[in-house]
């Protein structure tokens, strides 16, 4: 069964100032799209090879999965931590309780935390992504970044995702990604990070599953 | 036909960032008293238009490219500085920062340079020995175009495709680098591509493909024949 694009939560122009409504428009119904077709694409190519024992053009599939596949999950995954700054849930304090007081104990405070977080999205070397997770194990909060489209899928809990990736910013920011960064924390949806922070990696990609 | 717009206060604004002290050139890479400086373009901002906008290429040459040559800099600073201190692993671990910055600013310069207006050589197809060496190792001009626009729509995140010299093997290859990682070792870069989304976004938006089709119109061959002459 193939992928869909999932609905966003929210209106194109939703979350301006900070995302403008071009971006949003372009980012999901052609970037994000463009990724489910190729998974999608990709996938029926393997799988038949797969049924005709032919491994090597199975085998030649992988990294396409990888790459799109990640694309849908980390896209879907950001769409459903945004929301607009006029909303309750972008209120940390009071819609993430619980995970306010882990990164205060964490990085000393919120704002700490932001400033760090902030580097190492800008310290990000090309296309790629930066996550709050809650490690595997131990469940200490991290900050990691990732190249490309690679996907926090290996047992840490993706918690806050930020799109680094040129298309993600470039119409309104040009070359002032730092200021792209900056305005994005005005619009996170910290009810969903409580949400995955509380729950687990199930409930982080519970949109993921919906739109299967 | 080339769209010709007035581009004059983009000139002078590119022109402004020029040391005012005599530069160094070393390798198509421009030095002023020991620091990397952003090179000059020899056209004006909207002379690619309409294959690139000017906008983008303001942007692209005094925004990011003026930003891989600060971090060059600073980079090399900060290697300077660890090894008067004695501390060879604080320099070693600056070496991420100078392959990406020194990256970006060779890249670019090297763009730049085989790139040209249609007035000024820009688009058409190779010829002389270029032509022969193409033909020989690629079967045909249309066939290299090909392998590289596939190469460039294969690209996963930002990254280049260049047209390289293998020395050892005396052959012409079509190959990708991610991100900044320049072409070096046994490769001598030809021609390169910006495969950013920085270099087209704000004209192609999503169709990165009608870029990567467009940009062999202002493609300067005789840059990459003379880098071809001078490898071999
Ligand atoms: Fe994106
Ligand atoms: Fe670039």
């Amino acid at each position: 069964m193939p992928y869909t694009l999932p609905k966003l939560p929210y209106a194109y122009d939703a979350l301006e100032p900070s995302i403008s409504k071009q971006i949003m428009e372009l980012h999901h119904s052609k970037h994000h799209q463009t990724y489910i077709t190729n998974l999608n694409k990709a996938l029926e190519t393997s799988a038949t090879a797969l049924s005709q024992g032919n491994l090597a053009d199975h085998a030649a599939q992988l990294s396409a999965i990888r790459f799109n596949g990640g694309g849908h999950i980390n896209h879907s995954l950001f769409w459903q931590n945004l929301c607009p700054a006029s909303s309750a849930d972008a209120k940390p304090e009071t819609a993430a309780p619980t995970l306010h007081a882990a990164i205060a104990s964490t990085w000393g405070s919120l704002d700490k935390f932001k400033a760090a977080f902030t580097a190492e999205l800008l310290g990000i070397q090309g296309s790629g992504w930066g996550w709050l997770v809650k490690e595997k194990g131990t469940g200490l909060l991290r900050i990691v970044t990732l190249a490309n489209q690679e996907a926090v899928v290996v047992g840490d809990t993706p918690i806050l995702g930020v799109d680094m990736w040129e298309h993600a910013y470039y119409l309104q920011y040009l070359n002032g990604k730092a200021a792209y960064v900056e305005n994005i924390w005005k619009i996170i949806n910290w009810k969903t990070c409580e949400a995955r922070f509380v729950g687990g990696r199930d409930d982080a990609f519970v949109a993921l599953k919906a739109n299967m | 036909m080339p769209i010709r717009l007035p581009t004059t206060s983009l000139r002078t604004a590119g022109q402004a960032v020029r040391g005012a002290r005599p530069a160094s050139v070393v390798g198509g890479i421009t030095f002023a008293r020991g620091k990397a400086t952003l090179p000059d373009l020899s056209y004006d901002y909207g002379a690619l238009e309409p294959f690139i906008s000017g906008k983008i290429m303001e942007l692209h040459h005094k925004g990011h490219h003026q930003t891989y040559v600060n971090g060059l800099n600073s980079a090399l600073e900060a290697i300077a500085d660890a090894k008067a201190k004695g501390n060879d692993m604080q320099a070693a671990a600056v070496a991420p920062l100078l392959n990406f910055h020194g990256g970006g600013h060779t890249n670019h310069t090297l763009f730049w340079e085989n790139l040209a207006p249609n007035n000024k050589g820009g688009g058409g197809e190779p010829e002389g020995s270029l032509k022969g060496a193409i033909e020989k190792d690629f079967g045909s001009f249309a066939t290299l175009k090909k392998q590289v626009n596939t190469a460039l729509a294969g690209i996963q995140g930002s990254g280049w495709v260049w047209l390289a010299l293998d020395k050892t093997a005396g052959t012409l290859q079509v190959i990708t680098r991610p991100n900044q990682d320049p072409v070096i070792g046994n490769m001598i870069p030809l021609l390169g591509i910006d495969a950013w989304e920085h270099a087209y976004y704000l004209q192609y938006q999503n169709r990165k493909a009608e870029y990567f089709e467009n940009i062999w119109n202002v493609v300067n061959w005789k840059t990459v024949a003379k880098r071809l002459e001078k490898a071999a």
